[in-house]
């Protein structure tokens, strides 16, 4: 096993059919350390692709290592790997701390760990103070931190998150980021998936956007954006005092692919292929003060953008 | 929410023990969170419906005056033996033990908690060992104590002096020892072949009804055939043997010495199928 694909997760041309109907298809993947959102819409394959990794599923075709691990040996793939689900379930009659508590104990952690690592895992959800009150009677944002706990319980080095900001309220759902923020910056390599573009772009290193079981695109968000250029140029706001004048100078020069004045007379969309090279043309413009210009700002550089152009704004 | 909390350093398990003290740990954690649940689950309410079908039907007994047909002690044995093999053993204990190891997976499928199991840093055939345990600790707790308890039941209220010198004196403490051995050994047989029924069919009810057909029509099956089943093994142990009535086909009883060993190395055998079937089992509840 190399270095580096004992640092990360590989997926192998790796297939996945449920009787004749597509789940993931010829995935080949490599994800690196750090936070990597899954996106795609209802059905694209995202949580196919999340329980493949952790041998919720097993490839069809194909083969799956997360850091050096194949997927089909639980026993040394969940001491590196914890999966927070989707599955809105629990074993019955238990309450936060005994849930946390007797995975654990099944994951066998000697007692005397199993407090210390229970009450980390409560304390960093911010669950302590429910911990002792059954699951049945927490509200749905509980539900999905108590599962959020039990998946970092054990400390894992990669984290798996399927749809993990569904159900909470803003204010959480803002702790909860900050939360993924803060395990990252610890070494961890999190796998999120969601279908709220803004709070992934927000929070994500790299995306990997899927449609139909396939892998539509991968890397950094950036980086994804500028291998658009050719078939879906950058646009870009410039406000300044005279769009027109602007619009006709950028036009002599060849750069801008399409250009409109902005509804309030104030400013000006231009679409580029060549981002670079328009920023530069853009200074030697302004340096004529012929235009005074208030900002400029790229409109389609991110993550909605990308995912409209990519797979379609349905 | 806490994006301070302090880590702690932990040692991987597997760093800090041997294998075997790292599975025995792991089965016994999963057998105190199942026995516990066979015990206490809402599914258990229909075990315990089922365990206390001869108990009341026996209560029953005790309180009503017995008839000049139950009049002779003697008989008492043989009589014993007939509810035995017929309420306890092919009812009690062969539908308790499908209820409680059907619902091992097939219950957590239902309940879609199954994968907290399968995200846990525990083999497979750990998990599996550690399920099929704690259904033997539930159905042998459980069932030996309905054998025990309806032989009580049925030697004591009429007959108590007899029933006294019968247990400490007689035959009666072997007996029960006996039937006590089969019930275990019924369960464990038994218990492996539901846990693989529910392992393999989403619709385990079916395959449980075959079972027990196959079970019931073994006194007409010819004597090999007859081999091919629990309950000729369980049969043979019994300590008062009943007539199996005048369609009966007759084949020799299989000798202890045979048949136990012979239905554990059946049941590691099935059990062995169970661990490859667990190993490639995937979770999807929608097919559930």
């Amino acid at each position: 096993m190399s270095e580096s694909s004992a640092q990360t997760i590989v997926f192998d041309n790796v297939s996945k059919f449920y009787g004749e109907i597509l789940g993931v298809n010829r995935v080949n993947l490599t994800i690196p350390l750090g936070i990597t959102s899954l996106v795609g819409p209802n059905g694209a394959g995202k949580t196919t692709l999340m329980n493949l990794m952790t041998g919720l599923l097993r490839p069809s075709r194909g083969e799956v290592r997360v850091l050096g691990v194949p997927t089909d040996q639980p026993e040394e793939l969940f001491r590196k790997v914890g999966y927070c689900s989707q599955f809105d379930s629990f074993p019955a009659g238990m309450t936060g701390r005994e849930f946390i508590n007797a995975f654990l104990m099944v994951s066998g952690f000697p007692r005397k760990q199993i407090g210390d690592l229970s009450e980390g895992a409560l304390q960093r959800v911010d669950l302590l103070p429910a911990a002792d009150r059954k699951i049945g009677a927490y509200s749905k944002g509980m539900r999905q931190r108590i599962r959020l706990a039990q998946s970092i319980a054990h400390q894992p080095s990669v984290l798996i998150l399927d749809e993990p900001l569904n159900g909470l309220d803003p204010m959480v759902r803002a702790e909860t980021i900050a939360l993924f923020r803060q395990l990252a910056a610890d070494g961890l390599h999190l796998i999120i998936s969601s279908h709220i573009l803004h709070e992934v772009d927000m929070m994500s290193d790299r995306v990997v956007l899927l449609n139909n079981g396939y892998v539509v695109a991968e890397g950094a968000v950036h980086g994804v954006r500028d291998e658009m250029d050719v078939e879906h140029p950058m646009q870009i706001l410039i406000r300044c005092d005279q769009p027109s004048l602007l619009a006709a100078r950028m036009f002599q020069k060849n750069e801008v692919v399409e250009a409109r004045v902005h509804d309030d007379r104030h400013g000006l969309f231009v679409k580029t292929r060549n981002p670079d090279r328009f920023y530069l043309l853009l200074n030697e413009v302004v340096a004529t003060g012929e235009i005074e210009v208030e900002s400029v700002a790229p409109v389609d550089d991110d993550l909605s953008a990308v995912y409209e152009y990519l797979i379609g704004a349905d | 929410m806490s994006s301070t909390a302090e880590t702690i350093n932990i040692q991987p398990a597997t760093a800090i023990d041997s294998s075997w003290s790292l599975w025995l740990r792991q089965i016994a954690a999963i057998m105190r969170l199942d026995v516990k649940r066979n015990f206490l689950g809402k599914r258990a309410v229909l075990i315990y419906l089922m365990a206390l079908m001869p108990i009341g039907l026996l209560s029953l007994m005790a309180i009503l005056p017995v008839g000049h047909a139950w009049a002779d002690f003697a008989e008492y044995p043989l009589r014993f033996s007939l509810i035995y093999n017929a309420l306890i053993l092919r009812t009690v204990v062969f539908f308790g033990c499908a209820w409680i190891f059907m619902n091992l997976f097939r219950g957590e499928l239902v309940d879609r908690s199954l994968h907290y199991y399968f995200l846990s840093a525990v083999r497979r055939e750990v998990l599996l060992a550690g399920k099929y345990l704690s259904g033997l600790v539930t159905s042998i707790i459980l069932f030996t104590a309905v054998t025990v308890v309806s032989m009580l039941l049925l030697f004591m209220p009429h007959f108590f002096s007899a029933s006294v010198r019968f247990f400490l004196d007689g035959a009666g403490m072997g007996q029960m020892l006996t039937y006590i051995v089969i019930t275990v050994l019924a369960c464990v047989g038994y218990g492996a072949f539901f846990m693989v029924v529910g392992l393999f069919f989403r619709n385990p009810i079916i395959p449980a009804l075959v079972l027990y057909g196959w079970e019931w029509i073994n006194f007409l099956l010819p004597p090999l055939l007859k081999k091919i089943s629990v309950i000729h093994y369980l049969n043979s142990l019994v300590p008062v043997p009943l007539s199996e009535g005048p369609f009966a086909v007759v084949a020799s009883p299989t000798p202890a010495w045979i048949s136990i060993p012979g239905l554990v190395i059946v049941t590691v055998l099935v059990l062995i199928v169970a661990g490859r079937r667990i190993r490639r089992m995937e979770i999807r509840y929608g097919g559930d």
